[in-house]
């Protein structure tokens, strides 16, 4: 995000006609007078805890903030969010928000949704809000598992998995989040983990500031039917082979004292995992989060084993500009205006053709 | 017959286009006091162009007017086939008219499909005007027709007007620049420029339209007009068209007061931006294309400069998804559809319900089940707009009556919304939307006011004397609860579609609770204020009461005038609130003897009423997708009467 800053909303770009708020915020400030009814152990208390904890910082009127879900666990979010919310219905938050953001420019809305609601049910609504580019910040807690029914398969479940719909194990192919994302153009399009509050609440400052969707992927461990589906990213031994922390203008390179790299094969552009040595050092990848091209970010999006789960990239995969739905459409009601002068009724009715009768 | 024409190069030159053309007065010409004609032709042949035109042309002549266009789904169906046949009727009259009309005085057919499609309904003394040039052997036999019916008398009884009117077309364009098959593309403005002869049409008009519509494509604008004058002058010249006809103007059908001609959804879509103005709320349509409601989505994208915004969504649900979002967000919020797209809706139209945002569906109903007839007309929708969500979920529903009506209905409907916090479903159908009569143009100082307070601060106090605010705190009167948008600051609170604590808002499953709010929910919709209804009885002792809603009104009041021209006694009433009933209806059902119920339904509204009010009322239903015809309704009114 070399454009933008977070050092407060005012210069932000994404914020800038989102009040601001008459009094440094804290954490508490956030928090709604609910009783937090999630299982306890469940990753969302740290989501939680890590967005109420990062909203002072952007320093804007909270009754400027709006949380939009859809249905299932983490859908319950905006209940717990002393900001506006709205706990709607399955699937169709980004339409809803779509409509909330493009007609109230100076809101910041979020869309709190899961792995079923955003890619299954409401799968269609997720990509055309990504390919508008509307200013939403969409927090996709993927657990890999349907919680909230009790423990069926999901979208982003591993083939193979054995759950109460699937006794001889799920037959349909999972979706990867990331590379749906960015075939779907999205303009800003990440990835974090619910354990690791640092990385979470950094993602979370630069999908604050994009302007546009941006899509954020929380990896989250529902501890009652998928307990432990991320472990190897969280596992400190583990961790080291499994998990590639994506850097704007670094070179990839993870394992112990970023052993591994991550290099592009000269014959097929795809990428791959190599041991770093002296000789191959110049051919390490240095990530480019605003590429132009989105190739190189959906090739990182498939590095990962999707049943091991080593080489997973986390962090800001794409970040570009490109045109504002909302933003496009005020300044097509400003056009109109422009063009045809204020509307007036009177002239609307008469339209082309009248005729008048005299009493 | 084509050497009566004259040149169409002498016409370019010496005439200047939107000059009125004045019949020279060789011809008889016979005052008469209305006429229906009907247009018919392939889907390809303009038929719908030529129908609006000749409309256009009767409304600033200042007549009465109805029109009825007909249309297949299909884009462009086959050419030369029955199903691909596109029709335009227009009844025109020197005094106040209610419908469409039944039979055509004149039909102009430009090709076999068209005379094959359209001759049951013309009665025998009409006229009809055929393209013989389209009725070659081929084109006969693909609509089985074993022999000319221009020649094997069955016919006989009509008054045959045979014209060439592609040769005619192609002669009078020699002289311009164009393929034999652009020429023929004229002959729809050709057959036009013979009718408006006939009927002493204004034909300035139509001249200024085809110059703007073409305005990029010089040759063809003139080409057009070229064909349109040449019909004209071909009504002038040739002995085939004897006689001319004179249908004043309709001064005493009209109130004073300037007026025009609107069709059913431009009504609509103006009665929204009027709301929104009168509202002092932006507008806010989020809609996804659907027949015959997507020309709302059209009309409100032209009108920007009013603050309207028109999101095309990538489905129906997130059509009113967007229109719910900037509801919650303060606007006036709309999404237009048709009987399937409601469907799709429902759960969101049920949340609504639940959040009570203020929200208007707009249902064009068309026909069903499913994909069912996209262009034509039903009122089948009735009960799904009442029940069609899960749980007790009370939508208000109110229906427009004519095209001209769809206006006030959409200011009405916002009204609805406004004040009780509440979606509202508006009930027009494909009659409506695309059918057209003349509007009085309102006053903008005549127009309610539609102003809505946005709650602004604490509405409670706790037992420990702080000031909170409760989101669903009603108003003691209508039971709305306050409307709250985000960016009112200490107002901050949570909706959604779970059942909520009466007052707080809050999550609660509490058994009692919920009957509680069940029970609100309906009791705020059971009370919202709507007029009483009129009864029309103007001797007061008829003992049979007609009642209808929605686009039945035409031909049900044209019925009910033509029992009482043959001396019967009958009472009329039509319903615009349908849910609520106005609260005098029991009483009404209750003073006939007999109540008939005409509906394009199998009998929706008469199961309502049934249920409602324990009336034997009697259904007359038709579900052809068409609008009733006036005559097949007073034969079934009077043997109610009778009966």
């Amino acid at each position: 995000m070399a454009e933008t800053t977070t050092e407060g909303a005012g210069t932000i770009e994404a914020l800038t006609l989102v009040p601001r708020a008459e009094a440094a915020q804290s954490m508490k400030d956030f928090k709604s007078d609910q009783e937090v009814r999630w299982c306890p152990g469940c990753g969302d208390y740290a989501i939680l805890a890590a967005v109420q904890g990062f909203l002072p910082e952007l320093g804007l009127a909270k009754e400027n903030i709006v949380f939009v879900s859809g249905i299932g666990c983490s859908s319950r979010f905006p209940y717990y969010m002393n900001t506006y919310g709205m706990h709607s219905i399955h699937g169709r938050a980004p339409a809803i928000a779509t409509g909330l953001a493009s007609s109230r420019r100076d809101l910041s809305v979020w869309v709190v949704t899961g792995d079923g609601d955003a890619l299954s049910i409401g799968g269609n609504h997720l990509i055309h809000a990504l390919r508008r580019n509307v200013n939403l910040k969409i927090l996709l807690f993927n657990n890999r598992i349907y919680g909230l029914t009790k423990g069926q398969y999901s979208p982003t479940s591993e083939v193979g998995k054995i759950t109460k719909s699937t006794p001889m194990g799920s037959l349909d192919a999972p979706f990867n989040p990331i590379s749906l994302a960015i075939g779907a153009e999205a303009s800003f399009v990440a990835r974090t983990v619910d354990s690791d509050r640092k990385h979470l609440t950094e993602i979370l400052r630069q999908a604050a500031a994009h302007p546009g969707t941006a899509l954020v992927e929380i990896y989250q461990n529902c501890n009652i039917f998928n307990d432990g589906a991320f472990e190897a990213l969280k596992d400190k031994q583990q961790a080291e082979e499994a998990v590639i922390r994506l850097e704007h203008g670094q070179q990839i390179r993870f394992g112990a004292d970023g052993s591994k790299g991550v290099v592009r094969d000269p014959d097929t552009g795809d990428l791959g995992v190599v041991a770093v040595t002296e000789e191959n050092q110049a051919r390490i990848l240095v990530h480019d989060a605003h590429a132009a091209s989105p190739t190189t970010a959906f090739a990182l999006s498939r590095l990962a084993d999707p049943d091991t789960l080593h080489h997973t990239p986390i962090g800001v995969l794409r970040s570009v500009r490109r045109p504002v739905y909302d933003t496009q459409m005020a300044d097509q009601l400003d056009t109109a205006v422009e063009q045809n002068g204020k509307g007036d009724l009177s002239a609307l009715f008469a339209g082309g053709d009248t005729w008048t009768v005299v009493g | 017959m084509t050497s009566q024409v004259s040149s169409p190069a002498e016409q370019a030159d010496e005439t200047v286009v939107g000059e009125q053309r004045k019949p020279a007065g060789a011809k008889d010409v016979r005052r008469i006091d209305r006429v229906i004609i009907r247009f018919a032709g392939d889907s390809g042949d303009g038929m719908q162009l030529t129908g609006d035109r000749f409309t256009s042309e009767t409304a600033s002549f200042g007549n009465d007017l109805s029109t009825l266009p007909n249309f297949p789904a299909e884009i462009r169906a086959p050419a030369g086939t029955l199903p691909g046949v596109s029709s335009f009727q227009l009844h025109f009259a020197d005094h106040d008219i209610l419908t469409p009309g039944d039979a055509p005085n004149v039909l102009v057919a430009m090709n076999p499909a068209a005379l094959k499609a359209n001759i049951a309904d013309v009665p025998r003394g009409a006229d009809i005007i055929v393209n013989t040039d389209e009725f070659t052997k081929r084109a006969m036999s693909k609509v089985g027709y074993p022999a000319s019916p221009l020649e094997d008398g069955s016919l006989d009884g009509y008054s045959v007007h045979p014209v060439p009117l592609t040769t005619l077309t192609v002669e009078a364009l020699k002289s311009f620049d164009l393929s034999r098959k652009e020429a023929e593309r004229s002959k729809n403005m050709f057959a036009l420029g013979l009718l408006s002869w006939m009927y002493h049409r204004p034909t300035e008009g139509t001249e200024r339209f085809l110059a703007s519509k073409f305005a990029k494509k010089p040759e063809i604008a003139a080409a057009n007009i070229a064909a349109f004058r040449a019909g004209w002058n071909f009504g002038e010249t040739t002995e085939d068209f004897a006689v001319s006809y004179e249908v004043a103007p309709a001064v005493s059908a009209f109130p004073p007061g300037v007026y025009r001609n609107i069709s059913g959804n431009v009504a609509l879509s103006y009665g929204l931006v009027a709301a929104s103005r009168q509202a002092d709320l932006p507008l806010y349509l989020g809609s996804y294309p659907i027949t015959p409601a997507s020309d709302i989505l059209h009309e409100l994208s032209r009108h920007k400069n009013f603050g309207v915004r028109t999101f095309q969504a990538e489905d129906e649900i997130a059509g009113i998804g967007a229109a719910l979002g900037a509801a919650f967000g303060g606007s006036l919020a709309v999404t237009t559809t048709s009987g399937p797209g409601v469907a799709l809706k429902s759960e969101t139209i049920g949340l609504a319900v639940s959040m009570e945002l203020p929200l208007l569906v707009i249902d064009i109903q068309r026909g069903g089940p499913s994909t069912g007839l996209p262009t034509k007309t039903e009122q089948a929708d009735l009960l799904q707009a009442m029940f069609g969500r899960n749980g007790e979920a009370p939508v208000p529903v109110i229906a427009p009556s004519t095209p001209a009506d769809c206006f006030d209905t959409a200011m009405e409907a916002a009204r609805i919304a406004l004040v009780y916090r509440t979606p509202v479903f508006v009930l027009s159908d494909g009659y409506l939307a695309s059918g057209s009569e003349p509007w009085r143009i309102p006053e903008v100082d005549e127009l309610p006011d539609l102003r809505v307070q946005f709650a602004q601060g604490p509405n409670h106090t706790l037992e420990d004397g702080s000031e909170v605010f409760w989101p669903y705190k009603r108003d003691p009167r209508t039971l709305a609860r306050p409307w709250a948008v985000p960016g009112t600051p200490g107002l901050e609170h949570r909706i959604g579609g779970i059942e909520k604590q009466d007052g707080t808002g809050n999550i609660s499953y509490d058994p009692a609770n919920h009957d509680f709010m069940v029970r609100t929910r309906q009791a705020k919709i059971d009370n919202i204020d709507v007029p009483d209804l009129a009864v029309d009885d103007p001797t007061g002792s008829a003992d049979t009461l007609v009642l209808g809603w929605g686009s039945t009104y035409g031909p049900i009041t044209a019925a009910v005038r033509r029992l009482r021209t043959a001396g019967e006694h009958i009472a009329q009433a039509h319903l615009r609130h349908l849910n609520p009933f106005p609260h005098n209806l029991g009483a009404v059902l209750g003073r006939y003897e007999k109540v008939v119920v005409p509906e394009m339904n199998l009998g929706q509204l008469a199961t309502l009423v049934r249920a409602k009010y324990l009336v034997d009322a009697r259904s007359f239903t038709q579900v052809n997708g068409m609008p009733f015809k006036a005559e097949q309704l007073a034969t079934a009114l009077k043997e109610a009467i009778d009966g």
